[in-house]
């Protein structure tokens, strides 16, 4: 009944976890049978190992957060060493977040994950700045997308799903670019740049300055982007953007997400994925859909 | 293991203005706790709060199936858990962090040091201690002696030592000028101000005592995945709400050199 199709990707049920919320899924093993999940996207990783940005790294917003966390991660090497061999065994897609501040730390990282047997998936990353160009994100420019995107696609062999940024004046612009050059899915949306300001101390919150928005707050524009996107390309897309219950799941079906990830959810209730799981069961088995595909993109 | 799990408010006091002391009873197995761990209180129906609050595990008693918050009231998360009442519910996954150390030879001299709210989590890890052999001196701070809450508490735990800004009670001055902190000692522990644990780290290091600090920052997941709640560490950023929220200072000299 919940079960979709990414690309090459065969998904139990529509419901994943986002990059960066989810560690490498051991971390939430108390709470569900990981098992149960339609895939889960792990942490972005990078060519080398990062210590990310100073602490404060977060700070709560009106229903959401801010998050400056700047891909602290152990690097690549280390996780097809060490962090691989812990997961591998389990029963869901795993797919690997790629970031990196140039298109050959991309094609470095994305060519040692094509090698782990178990990954089916990359999902690209492309909110990362460009060092080269000024720190401009990658995902700002359609042609700087596509560069990279192209690039990644001549090593990488498996299912190659694209992370849009949302800031920017033309997702669907950017959609576009990245299905010429190869992605075979687009994943949106990434966090919304904000800042807030600590009134008593006279300073931002965050060492960083600014961060990404995520949570509740995001989740119209995350819908409306989805929206547009779908209705731009043909390749599947993945929906997130402050999705916290079987309703917003359902929602971001309708407005042609293919499959969700759920991200700053996880921090109010580690078990809710299996909750959007059973939930968007009851809703189907409610209304008389008998294959969740039968909604998917009906707006 | 780590539980989400609705517990019930059976106890409830107020130690002295701005905290409330609430004893939490589980109602089926209860998992077992170490002293320094801290739960994450989901709170409900206020606008404005979004993600869970860290608390300290004040104080646990295993048979009963309970365990108690010392909570401050510094914002509208913890204003909502001021206004709960005994028969309601508290939602809090649990037990979160790397806590104290209890590996201590019976007979030890151990002080533990505590300032403001973060007398807390002192309270069941002077009772452990005690289970251990060992008998601690606990040495409370505060600006004056109302803001230094449940002290009574402790008395039956061991020696306990005050000190005061004001001078209201106990010793006058911070906890560090307190003549008993200047005696040798085998194991510190501390939790409290950041500028206090540092004082404490730095004295530590000095004299050669091991010693444990417990530190507070911001958290989103508080199981170790996101990585927002880091801290400076000598081997990198660790994160508070995993490696810690308690560490040994020995990993935490650039910490405690940074003023």
């Amino acid at each position: 009944m919940l079960s979709v199709k990414v690309h090459n990707l065969q998904l139990k049920n529509p419901v994943m976890t986002a990059s960066g919320t989810f560690g490498y899924g051991e971390e939430f093993a108390d709470f569900i049978d990981l098992n149960r999940l339609g895939g889960f996207v792990v942490k972005g990783t990078t060519g080398s190992h990062r210590e990310g940005n100073p602490y404060p790294r977060m700070v709560e917003t009106p229903s959401g957060m801010l998050n400056s966390v700047g891909l602290q991660n152990g690097g690549v090497e280390k996780f097809c060493s060490e962090v691989y061999h812990r997961i591998k065994h389990l029963d869901t897609n795993i797919i690997v977040n790629v970031s990196g501040s140039s298109i050959e730390e991309y094609c470095s990282v994305a060519e040692q994950i094509d090698a782990l047997e178990k990954v089916p998936a990359i999902e690209l990353n492309i909110s990362c700045p460009n060092v080269k160009c000024g720190g401009m994100g990658f995902g700002t420019s359609p042609d700087m997308a596509a560069q990279v995107v192209a690039a990644v696609r001549k090593v990488y062999h498996k299912t190659l799903i694209v992370k849009l940024s949302p800031n920017v004046t033309s997702i669907a612009e950017i959609a576009k670019a990245v299905e010429g050059a190869g992605a075979d899915s687009v994943s949106l949306i990434n966090t919304l740049l904000g800042m807030a300001i600590d009134i008593e101390r006279r300073r931002p919150f965050m060492a960083n300055v600014t961060g990404g928005l995520s949570g509740p707050a995001v989740k119209p524009v995350a819908v409306r982007m989805v929206w547009q996107v779908a209705h731009a390309v043909k390749i599947p897309v993945v929906g997130l953007g402050g999705i916290c219950t079987a309703e917003d799941a359902i929602e971001f079906l309708m407005a042609g997400a293919t499959a969700i990830e759920v991200g700053t959810a996880n921090f109010i209730d580690p078990a809710v994925t299996v909750k959007i799981i059973d939930g968007m069961e009851a809703w189907c088995k409610k209304h008389g859909v008998n294959d969740i595909n039968e909604i998917i993109g009906i707006i | 293991m780590k539980e989400i799990h609705d517990f019930r408010i059976i106890e409830r006091t107020e130690p002295t203005a701005n905290y409330v002391r609430l004893v939490l009873h589980h109602g089926g197995t209860m998992q077992p706790i170490a002293p320094g761990q801290f739960v994450e209180v989901r709170v409900d129906g206020v606008p404005e709060v979004m993600l869970r609050r860290p608390i300290s595990i004040h104080d646990v008693d295993s048979d009963a199936g309970t365990l108690s918050l010392l909570i401050q009231v510094v914002g509208h998360g913890t204003r909502q858990m001021s206004t709960l009442k005994v028969g309601d519910k508290m939602n809090i996954v649990y037990p979160l962090g790397h806590g104290f150390s209890t590996d201590i030879a019976a007979g030890s001299q151990v002080l533990l040091v505590g300032g403001g709210a973060g007398i807390a989590p002192l309270l069941y890890l002077a009772k452990v201690l005690q289970t251990k052999g060992v008998r601690p001196t606990i040495l409370l701070g505060g600006r004056t002696a109302a803001l230094i809450p449940t002290r009574e508490l402790f008395e039956p735990c061991g020696e306990v030592c005050l000190a005061t800004d004001d001078g209201s009670l106990g010793h006058k001055g911070l906890v560090v000028e307190h003549p008993v902190f200047a005696q040798q000692w085998d194991m510190i522990y501390t939790c409290g101000p950041t500028p206090m644990m540092k004082a404490v780290a730095r004295s530590a290091a000095e004299r050669g005592i091991r010693c444990e600090v417990s530190l507070e920052n911001m958290m989103a997941c508080g199981v170790g995945a996101c990585l927002c709640c880091v801290t400076d560490t000598d081997d990198g950023h660790r994160c508070v709400c995993k490696e810690g929220p308690v560490f040994d200072i020995c990993t935490m000299h650039k910490w405690y050199e940074n003023k």
